[in-house]
């Protein structure tokens, strides 16, 4: 069950880690130096997502390993935006169907450790677990659970790096050496649309340096007319040759979930 | 067991849930099992007429129905249980594991019916967990529960959770038959279960728990008033040894369910990679029944116990995508008497892997020794994976050992397993 823990903020959030808004504020990088440009990119790629409220989605992860062979995971997701800390998130699990019930409360926080609950259906019982397991695989897939986690602008410092093309798209490109030295990464390179500020890909070096993961975004689809959100993810290990396929089959926002819907206290009620 | 009020509760449910029906949304899932349970070494209470199992095979079946209405503002839940075992009579039974109907607002909730309820922390033994009856006869560990007849009621506050309960009715304890394992050198006379209280099984019991978190901190803090889920034993069923009238000897034990207060406390901080648990509780008994097992040579006692200890994870050690989980708890109980009280002065070292694979694979191993019996300790492994979808696998092997025939493990000394296990869940 160790396998469900820190799977923050959920997805929805998560993808804020490099969606963007079309608020067409001036943006620009004129005089400042390499660390600064990329300091602005995230800060104006954060900006883009404030106020999203509360959202409820569904999603599919196929995981498949190096003869092709895919095993399917399925959960519920909802979060809660927190203004003055990181967000709430509750993940709920149906498949596979061994763990169907078992939910995932997290309240994750920029300045510590998240706190994170477990909830175990067969004997009922919520579990205080540790969040210090960053890298550790999400549910045996090629997510970590920090790749999973919302953005924040305090667990990275960041250096722009160039423009490129992304299948066709200007891109910033951005490189984010994480803060946190439990993260299983040395550095991410990540290449941000310079319209929407969205993420397009992200490159993974592991701790020796050397290209571990890609992750590529795409079929982003606009809610509430501001906040850009993709339908699928792509996760390639280029080590193991494993990947997974992360799709959103439902999204809404502003639901009406509330935050006493993410308590310890009613976690033994999510279903 | 409360058939009575088991039987209003159901048909209550299943005419609410009859009428809701259509407006409801349903959902089935469970699982069926299949089991494979082999003893290493012969029973030790075998004789002429009684001959222990030494191979088991056993067939489970968990459905879960659930009935959500009103956007999930009423939810029904409907499980039903069965185990048909190929050697023991008391170890093949069935029981309704959840028969509720729950709703809620924003800082209160509200459930009534059969249902079941976890409280602590600790790994190694469950002291604080009070509200459910063990389902022994399923396992020696004590984790399965039986369904216990409810209304709970549930408040949300700053300062923390309140939960209360009326416990309207008691399940006895499950025990293996004479061919099973894990018995009593005397059967237990499970037809002849006494009671301190005149209502017997139909007694109310009252709980109350508060639980609350504060930064890395989970506490708790409970009181349970009634019939306490644990037996006392008296010998039953005499027969006459000899010619005086006296000489009577009893060939069975009956479970004694006496009325207990018990205090509960309980605490787990969660600091990095480190979590620090403890449990204590402190149970008191009437002077009545006190004075009624003097008599009877027992000495009953009111008493404290604490579980304490630490599980400390390595993440991905050794290059691997592993969590390496070590575990070690002290259990101490105040009784001197080593034939009631488990877990007196012991400690538990165990090992816990999840590979964080595919298959969700995990691994538990562990020993308890007994502190003040070196010759007394238990070894237990569970090995869980996934070998398809919706098929687990479960490995579990157990071995107590004791050679003190004082102490309350020596009765299963000879009872060492394996067992596997396949379920199928839908």
């Amino acid at each position: 069950m160790n396998a469900f823990k820190k799977l923050t903020a959920t997805l929805a959030t998560s993808v804020a880690l490099v969606a963007g808004m079309s608020a067409h504020a001036e943006f620009s990088l004129a005089g400042l130096s390499a660390d600064e440009q990329g300091l602005a990119i995230a800060k104006e790629r954060k900006a883009r997502d404030i106020g999203w409220g509360d959202s409820a989605s569904a999603v599919t992860m196929t995981l498949r390993n190096a003869q092709g062979e895919e095993s399917i995971r399925e959960m519920r997701m909802k979060s809660f935006e927190v203004s003055d800390d990181g967000d709430k998130g509750l993940t709920i699990f149906d498949k596979p169907k061994d763990v169907k019930g078992t939910a995932f409360l997290n309240f994750s926080h920029v300045e510590k450790s998240d706190d994170q609950w477990l909830y175990l259906p067969a004997l009922k019982r919520v579990k205080r677990i540790s969040s210090r397991n960053k890298s550790g695989p999400f549910m045996g897939s090629e997510f970590a659970y920090e790749d999973l986690s919302s953005f924040e602008i305090e667990k990275y410092t960041f250096k722009f790096l160039a423009e490129e093309q992304i299948n066709g798209v200007d891109c910033y490109k951005v490189e984010q050496i994480p803060t946190d030295k439990n993260s299983g990464y040395t550095r991410q390179v990540a290449w941000l649309d310079k319209e929407h500020f969205r993420g397009q890909k992200v490159d993974f070096y592991d701790r020796k340096k050397s290209l571990l993961k890609t992750l590529t975004f795409t079929d982003y689809k606009l809610y509430l007319d501001k906040y850009w959100r993709p339908m699928q993810m792509d996760m390639i290990n280029h080590q193991t040759k494993k990947s997974t396929e992360l799709n959103t089959a439902t999204l809404a926002f502003k639901t009406g979930l509330k935050e006493s819907d993410f308590s310890k206290a009613t976690l033994k009620r999510a279903r | 067991m409360n058939k009575k009020i088991i039987l209003v509760g159901a048909a209550l449910t299943i005419s609410v849930a009859a009428n809701v029906a259509q407006a409801a949304d349903f959902e089935l899932s469970g699982y069926v099992g299949a089991e494979w349970r082999e003893h290493f070494e012969k029973g030790q209470f075998d004789n002429g007429d009684v001959k222990q199992a030494d191979r088991q095979f056993g067939l489970t079946v968990e459905p879960e129905m659930v009935w959500s209405l009103g956007d999930g503002e009423h939810t029904l839940v409907f499980k039903p249980y069965a185990r048909i075992d190929s050697e023991d009579d008391e170890r093949s039974h069935g029981d309704i594991r959840e028969l509720s109907w729950m709703t809620y607002g924003d800082d209160w909730e509200i459930t009534a019916g059969l249902s079941k309820v976890y409280w602590g922390v600790a790994e190694s033994q469950h002291l604080v967990d009070i509200i459910n009856q063990t389902d022994f006869v399923e396992a020696p560990d004590g984790e399965d529960k039986l369904g216990q007849p409810m209304i709970k009621l549930t408040f949300i506050r700053d300062w923390g959770t309140v939960d209360s309960f009326i416990l309207p009715g008691f399940r006895e304890r499950t025990f293996p038959g004479e061919e099973g394992r894990f018995r009593t050198a005397l059967p237990m006379d499970t037809d002849n279960a006494q009671y301190q209280a005149g209502e017997e099984d139909a007694h109310v019991d009252y709980a109350v728990r508060w639980s609350h978190t504060l930064e890395d901190y989970d506490l708790g803090l409970s009181w349970f008033n009634g019939t306490s889920r644990d037996p006392l034993f008296t010998p039953s069923a005499f027969v006459q040894v000899g010619p005086a009238p006296t000489d009577l000897a009893p060939t069975k034990l009956a479970p004694f369910y006496a009325q207990i207060n018990q205090l509960g406390f309980d605490l787990q901080a969660t600091i990095d990679s480190w979590l620090w648990k403890f449990e204590a509780i402190y149970r008191t008994y009437d002077d009545s029944v006190k004075n009624d097992f003097d008599q009877m040579g027992q000495s009953l006692e009111d008493y404290s116990a604490t579980t304490g200890g630490i599980e400390y994870t390595f993440y991905g050690p050794f290059e691997t995508v592993w969590d390496w989980g070590v575990l070690a708890e002290h259990q101490y109980d105040s009784r001197e008497n080593g034939a009631i009280a488990l877990g007196q002065n012991d400690a538990f070292l165990g090992s816990r892997i999840a590979f964080n694979d595919t298959a969700s694979s995990e691994i538990l191993m562990g020993i308890s020794q007994d502190l003040d019996s070196s010759g007394t300790q238990s070894f237990i492994l569970e090995l869980a994976t996934r070998v398809n979808e919706g098929v687990k696998l479960n490995v579990d092997i157990f071995l107590p050992m004791s050679d003190d025939d004082e102490n309350v493990s020596y009765q299963f000394k000879r009872d060492d397993y394996i067992q596997l296990s396949l379920n199928y869940y839908y």
